[in-house]
């Protein structure tokens, strides 16, 4: 069985973002970049599958323009045995990364297209579903917890007030929620050995998409920002403070 | 202009976030239906006729609804669709309408918006990004917009009317290539968190599950949601979806009280929509104060007997 892990290069979480002075979005010029962390857990689960026996092939794909390349490395160095990078130097919108997704998915054939549910710099929580859509595949998404269950798969899902657990045909798209796993650290021989592994390059172009944007962005503004507070010496002067200044305990 | 307003619902009540995503879309124009997939429970049905400011509500009727299943939906809401001529397609930004509505986008094939905040004009939002971080105003150039709407953002609409519901049966048939096994929900008395007027959360400074006790009771006294930051919830303290943060869930209510929670970016995002915050925290460095209206000082084992007691 085969698994297609769809990964992202966003700027690395720990990074303090910085909108830009021109408000056309935020700054890049010299940032850590790293795997979307969900992606990650995407990756992750891959390989333990693969450490199961349910798997015996993982394809890591990224879009983007060269130094995506470098994100698929980390994923081959995690486990992945081969890489798909489609270029372009466009920022793609879900819909289209979905489209684009969906080109590999026909050439590739996967039982298991594996994703994170959403990218920490847009944060959209769209493009697995949206896959789902074109493709005609079921979904299992912010997935907590994934299981083989005969030729199906038990999939456990973090919703609002709980957990839910379907049940899913194969093949099948599963984007992952924080809790599936812990990312591995990959080790230093296996980053030796990613440097081995093929990854093939295809131009974006190739598929004939019309890939054009559908939203304008206007401004990339820096949040509203709190007032300073202040301390209060005691309970009685915080309830006093609640009841009198802030007026939200009567 | 007509908008479709996709509802959310337990098989009991229309959820509150479904009530807020109307007032959304009421900004954008007074034209708005809302659509009910379900399995034609009597107490959806009442408490749809109570909604406000809606023109017309449909019920799509079939026993697979009862669990919402997103391909069973779409393949219900994309026969509707064709019929309607709606603008705007709305739901909630909840794992309901996170999980269905990119579906719907891609069907019709246009750019869905999610999580929107604001809205300036029929074309013209504002949402987060960066987990909130920055804040981008984006205007669609698709025909039809698909929104999924930050709840927390706008009050809820009105239970002041007296709606009919059309009742559709519908006799689609169904692929089988999802099903549901089992939910497993918390229950609890308390308000969701992501409706609460008031939210008191325990960090990792709450030492074990056990202490969420000591929460409790300010809780029940306040008619408050309890949650936790991402340290608790990863300790093993609480469960998952008590967890408030980037990750977990936004809040933004009157009043949020964080008590032994140092302030993780992650758990801020989360938070610094509230009205008002208050830190509770033994470490005067803690970065939470930075970002509380009103901190105070203490060992909490101490603070919050002496809080439950006087309030």
């Amino acid at each position: 069985m085969k698994a297609l892990v769809c990964v992202k290069r966003v700027i690395d979480y720990n990074v303090k973002i910085r909108v830009k002075a021109d408000k056309t979005g935020v700054e890049t010029e010299n940032v850590k970049m790293s795997m979307n962390p969900f992606d990650e857990i995407a990756v992750e689960e891959a390989v333990k599958m693969k450490e199961k026996g349910i798997l015996n092939e993982i394809v890591v794909l990224s879009i983007g323009s060269e130094s995506s390349g470098e994100t698929i490395r980390s994923g081959l160095a995690m486990g992945g045995d081969r890489g798909i990078l489609v270029k372009t130097t466009n920022d793609l919108e879900p819909l289209n990364v979905a489209k684009v997704i969906s080109k590999i998915v026909e050439k590739e054939n996967p039982e298991i297209i594996i994703m994170g549910k959403q990218a920490i710099d847009d944060d959209s929580n769209q493009t697995g579903q949206m896959l789902a859509q074109i493709c005609k595949l079921p979904q299992a998404t912010f997935a907590s917890k994934v299981e083989k269950n005969g030729e199906r798969f038990e999939v456990t899902r973090e919703i609002d007030g709980g957990l839910e657990t379907i049940s899913v045909e194969l093949p099948c798209i599963i984007t992952t929620d924080l809790r599936l796993n812990e990312p591995r650290y990959a080790s230093l021989p296996n980053i030796m050995k990613a440097k081995q592994k093929k990854i093939e390059q295809i131009d974006v172009g190739s598929f004939g998409l019309n890939l054009e944007n559908r939203l304008e962005i206007i401004e990339v503004n820096d949040p509203p920002e709190r007032k300073p507070g202040i301390m209060v010496q005691d309970v009685e002067e915080l309830i006093g403070k609640l009841k009198s200044e802030a007026k939200v305990l009567s | 202009m007509k908008i479709l307003v996709i509802a959310e619902h337990d098989n009991k009540k229309i959820k509150p976030s479904t009530l807020c995503t109307i007032s959304a879309g009421l900004k954008i124009n007074e034209n708005i239906e809302m659509l009910i997939f379900s399995d034609g429970s009597q107490d959806i049905v009442s408490d749809a006729q109570k909604i406000s400011g809606l023109k017309k509500v449909t019920l799509i009727k079939h026993e697979i609804f009862k669990s919402q299943i997103a391909e069973d939906i779409t393949k219900a809401l994309t026969g509707f669709l064709e019929s309607g001529e709606y603008t705007h397609i709305l739901a909630p930004s909840t794992t309901f309408g996170k999980n269905l509505l990119p579906r719907i986008s891609a069907h019709l094939d246009v750019q869905q918006i999610s999580d929107i905040m604001n809205v300036l004009d029929h074309e013209t939002f504002e949402r987060p990004i960066y987990a909130g971080n920055a804040v981008c105003k984006l205007k669609s150039k698709d025909k039809i917009k698909v929104i999924t709407v930050r709840g927390t953002c706008f009050e809820p609409c009105k239970k002041e009317s007296e709606n009919t519901v059309e009742v559709i049966d519908s006799s689609l048939t169904f692929d089988g290539k999802v099903n549901f096994v089992k939910h497993e929900l918390s229950e609890s008395d308390r308000p969701e968190l992501t409706a609460a007027k008031i939210v008191i959360s325990g960090g990792r400074g709450m030492q074990n599950g056990d202490n969420f006790k000591l929460l409790e009771g300010i809780a029940d006294k306040l008619g408050a949601a309890i949650g936790a930051s991402r340290a608790a919830v990863d300790a093993g303290f609480v469960p998952n979806d008590w967890q408030v943060g980037q990750t977990g869930k936004i809040v933004a209510p009157d009043l949020y009280i964080a008590v032994g929670i140092s302030g993780a970016i992650q758990h801020i995002a989360g938070i610094k929509d509230s009205k008002f915050i208050v830190a509770i925290n033994k470490d005067e460095e803690a970065p939470i104060f930075k970002f509380s209206d009103y901190g105070l000082v203490g060992d909490l084992f101490e603070v919050l007997p002496a809080l439950e007691q006087k309030l």
